[in-house]
């Protein structure tokens, strides 16, 4: 009866964030939405007589890949959404009918097995001794075989992610004498860029710096929270104007 | 019970299956062609103790070393392609095409 009802509520849970993780545009939330599918398999393994699996699913998975896929969403950009538009025509809709098809065509070939009732791992009362004895004796070359191909892989990230330095670093005296040039070719300001809240009338890192002759220091404007406050609708009009009649602002934001 | 739980991991494989099919973001690829493995490991599991027999959850084991070997490699290839192209969408990656 237990049973039963632990695997209702986290069939439905698994489902659904395995759908919000193909359907949702960010993927941040597709990374969040597939801990939430890993965590409940994790459940349901321990349910049925597997707890040393379902301890290495959540150290494994929700542990380390996770860790690492959100780790590479960080590096590559979080807000690297896709684009909405179709390269080949009507992708979407074949494919989410081809999936349909392909649940339907399954769960039905399942429906229709002729299944026994389960016999259970009563024989093995002990799972992790269990496990150990049949990877250890049965499975000890596979098992073997595994440690190379973690070596393997490890060696292989490593090389593929690293890169040679082909020009040398750039010091500080590089960069600044590299910023006067630019000042002199097209008049870019060289001093650092002023800070939010300066003569303004609050301190918060969402309120423009003010010119001493009160109008709106357009590079002091917080790019990212200027483009979510866009995003939103909720950017003031006056610091919109003020962005959109500096240039060099608007080249910061299309950086 | 059983036939639930085979469902619940074709439901799952399916679903994977069209993401990998419908999202362009490379990673996001990725993770549906983890969330069919973990289906598929739902299914190993599931027919262990269907057959009283510990085999299908050493099989399941070997699948997640595998997997986790997969995610490294796949991840480094993904950053590399990035640093290159800027870009982490599939669609871009299509030098081979021609």
């Amino acid at each position: 009866m237990g049973e039963t009802f632990v695997f209702w509520v986290l069939a439905v849970v698994s489902v659904i964030a395995a759908l919000g993780l193909v359907f949702s545009r960010k993927a941040v939330y597709s990374a969040l939405m597939l801990g939430v599918v890993m965590l409940s398999l994790a459940v349901l393994y321990a349910v049925q007589d597997a707890p040393f699996l379902a301890v290495v699913q959540i150290i494994v998975y929700t542990g380390a890949v996770m860790m690492l896929f959100l780790f590479v969403l960080m590096m590559v950009g979080v807000d690297s959404s896709d684009s909405l538009v179709e390269t080949i025509k009507g992708q979407r809709f074949w494919a989410v009918l081809a999936g349909l098809g392909f649940a339907v065509l399954l769960a039905l070939g399942i429906g229709n097995a002729f299944i026994g009732p389960a016999k259970g791992l009563a024989a093995y009362p002990q799972n992790v001794p269990s496990l150990a004895e049949l990877i250890f004796t049965r499975h000890v070359f596979a098992f073997e075989v595994t440690s190379a191909l973690l070596i393997t892989a490890a060696l292989g990230a490593v090389v593929l992610a690293h890169r040679e330095r082909l020009t040398p670093k750039l010091t500080q005296r590089d960069l600044a004498r590299q910023r006067f040039k630019e000042f002199a070719r097209t008049g870019r300001n060289p001093a650092p860029l002023p800070g939010p809240g300066t003569y303004a009338r609050h301190n918060a890192i969402d309120k423009p710096a003010l010119l001493p002759d009160g109008s709106i220091a357009a590079q002091s404007v917080n790019r990212y929270v200027a483009r979510y406050e866009k995003a939103e609708g909720t950017l003031p009009p006056e610091v919109a104007q003020a962005l959109e009649s500096d240039s060099e602002a608007l080249e910061l934001e299309k950086e | 019970m059983t036939t639930h739980y085979l469902v619940l991991s074709a439901l799952l494989f399916a679903i994977g299956g069209v993401g990998v099919l419908v999202r362009r973001n490379a990673i996001v690829v990725f993770m549906c062609v983890e969330l069919m493995l973990n289906a598929c490991n739902l299914a190993f599991v599931t027919f262990a103790r269907q057959h009283g027999n510990l085999d299908g959850q050493v099989i399941a084991f070997f699948v997640m070393i595998v997997a986790a070997a997969e995610v490294v490699v796949g991840l480094a290839i993904i950053v590399t392609i990035f640093r290159t192209r800027r870009s982490a969408s599939v669609d871009d990656a299509n030098l081979l095409k021609y």
